[in-house]
């Protein structure tokens, strides 16, 4: 398929080896922020193939996987009411809560749907007048303009039977707790391609000039990836922090600036807890008050929940870049995709999910 | 719901009170909101998160990146004495 299969070709992709390889000569600990280049990664073996000078550190970008257990017990307080009809994106419903998840409530009659489209949420709402709808708005800055639109269409078309239960984080935010942390050993970034087509590539800036750490966009098939990776090396061995850009065909720097001016109608800047790390300052968005009127947590009353994480679970070392899943005694054996204790270990996009998927064979010889 | 990959708009159309599009994923068609991207037209390509284009994939660029990493490594292929025998060659091609 056209833009997928070129960015595959493993003649292309040995010559990006060979001249990381080349550029290195010091040991260098590369983030990729993103749960999806994670998954391109451990997939494609390319932490594998790579010089053992370079490290690939995978980060916190898994929305499923940072959202605050207490957000997910909101959510299934909120969806076992018998008016409302809980809609949610696909990967949120494994996700284990105190007490059970979203496919235990629908198991127990709750009316929850998976929506591909935060759009088929409007559409609901519309149809069953008599009925609470309430859309699960998490994700990044890729998802949010969605989300948005949501709350815009729910607020122009005067639906009254219409909410999200809002937990929305923001990449620049999180990558500064990540640099700024005093064990950090994340000597650059891959900065996430799919967020910079929304947001630009500007925001970027004041954390290259803070920490002087190189930040790459990049994007999501294994030469964008592998590309990324030369391009922080190259800055790294040169001594030289900037922005680039290594995903073009994909992000301009100014952004999608009709979907800035949404999220800018909608929501606005908060402090956000992440599952695993803990409140990271001005790391999220909730709506404004001119749309919170739409807020579920209000409507619904369920704003006091509040519960601590399960101890047994590391999900926050692994989301932090201090420990690889394998190293997590539970890997495999109390945690795996069927019974997860954590969230890495249940979005398509996390890091424990990765490993379990591609590489538990290997890790379960080495181990053995 | 963060796994963005490429589609090509089939059909532009305008419903549920906004554009929407047809847009083809390697021979699976899904309904995508285009309030974000105006200005596509049928036949390019787009990145499609929770149903909404959010950017358009610019062929141009794609090439040069991938002319970019073709030439990685290829100085080095040809050992010092060709490279340097290559450059007369190389520009005489350019006049």
């Amino acid at each position: 398929m056209k833009y997928l299969d070129e960015f595959h070709d493993p003649d292309l992709a040995r010559r990006l080896f060979d001249e990381i390889a080349e550029a290195v000569t010091k040991p260098w600990a590369i983030m990729e922020v993103c749960g999806g280049q994670t998954h391109a990664i451990i997939r494609n073996g390319i932490d594998q193939l790579l010089p053992d000078l370079v490290e690939l550190i995978h980060g916190p970008g898994c929305p499923v996987c940072v959202t605050p257990l207490e957000v997910i017990d909101k959510a299934l307080a909120i969806a076992a009411r018998p008016e409302v009809i809980f809609c949610s994106f696909g990967d949120m419903l494994r996700v284990p809560g105190s007490n059970g998840d979203l496919f235990t409530v629908k198991a127990a009659g709750g009316d929850v749907r998976v929506v591909y489209s935060p759009l088929d949420a409007v559409e609901i709402a519309e149809s069953e007048p008599d009925k609470q709808v309430v859309f699960f708005g998490v994700g990044f800055e890729t998802t949010a303009p969605a989300n948005a639109m949501m709350v815009f269409q729910a607020k122009q078309r005067g639906l009254t039977n219409l909410s999200m239960l809002v937990s929305h984080v923001l990449v620049p935010p999180a990558i500064e707790a990540v640099v700024a942390y005093p064990d950090s050993r994340v000597d650059a970034f891959l900065a996430a391609g799919h967020v910079c087509a929304v947001m630009g590539t500007a925001q970027y800036e004041p954390l290259v000039a803070q920490y002087q750490v190189p930040i790459v966009v990049t994007g999501f098939e294994p030469l964008d990836v592998l590309d990324g990776i030369r391009r922080c090396v190259l800055q790294l061995e040169c001594g030289r922090a900037e922005v680039e850009n290594a995903y073009p065909r994909a992000v301009r720097a100014a952004g999608n600036e009709a979907a800035q001016a949404m999220l800018a109608e909608v929501f606005e800047v908060c402090d956000r807890q992440w599952r695993g790390i803990g409140e990271i300052p001005t790391s999220g968005w909730r709506l404004s008050p001119a749309y919170a009127e739409f807020d579920a947590e209000t409507r619904f009353d369920v704003g006091d929940i509040e519960v601590d994480e399960p101890e047994a679970c590391r999900a926050g070392e692994v989301l932090q870049g201090l420990i690889k899943p394998d190293e997590c005694e539970q890997f495999g054996a109390g945690c795996t995709p069927r019974t997860p204790l954590g969230a890495t270990m249940v979005s398509s996009e996390g890091a424990c999910s990765a490993y379990f998927q591609y590489r538990r064979l290997a890790t379960a010889a080495t181990n053995g | 719901m963060c796994l963005g990959i490429p589609g090509r708009i089939m059909e532009i159309r305008h419903e549920r009170h906004t554009t929407m599009a047809t847009v083809d994923f390697g021979g699976v068609t899904k309904d995508v909101c285009l309030a974000y991207l105006p200005d596509v037209e049928v036949g390019e390509y787009t990145i499609v998160h929770a149903g909404f284009a959010i950017t358009r994939l610019d062929e141009e660029s794609a090439l040069q990146t991938l002319a970019m990493i073709g030439e990685l490594g290829i100085i080095e292929e040809l050992g010092p004495t060709e490279a340097v025998e290559a450059e007369p060659a190389s520009e005489e091609a350019g006049q």
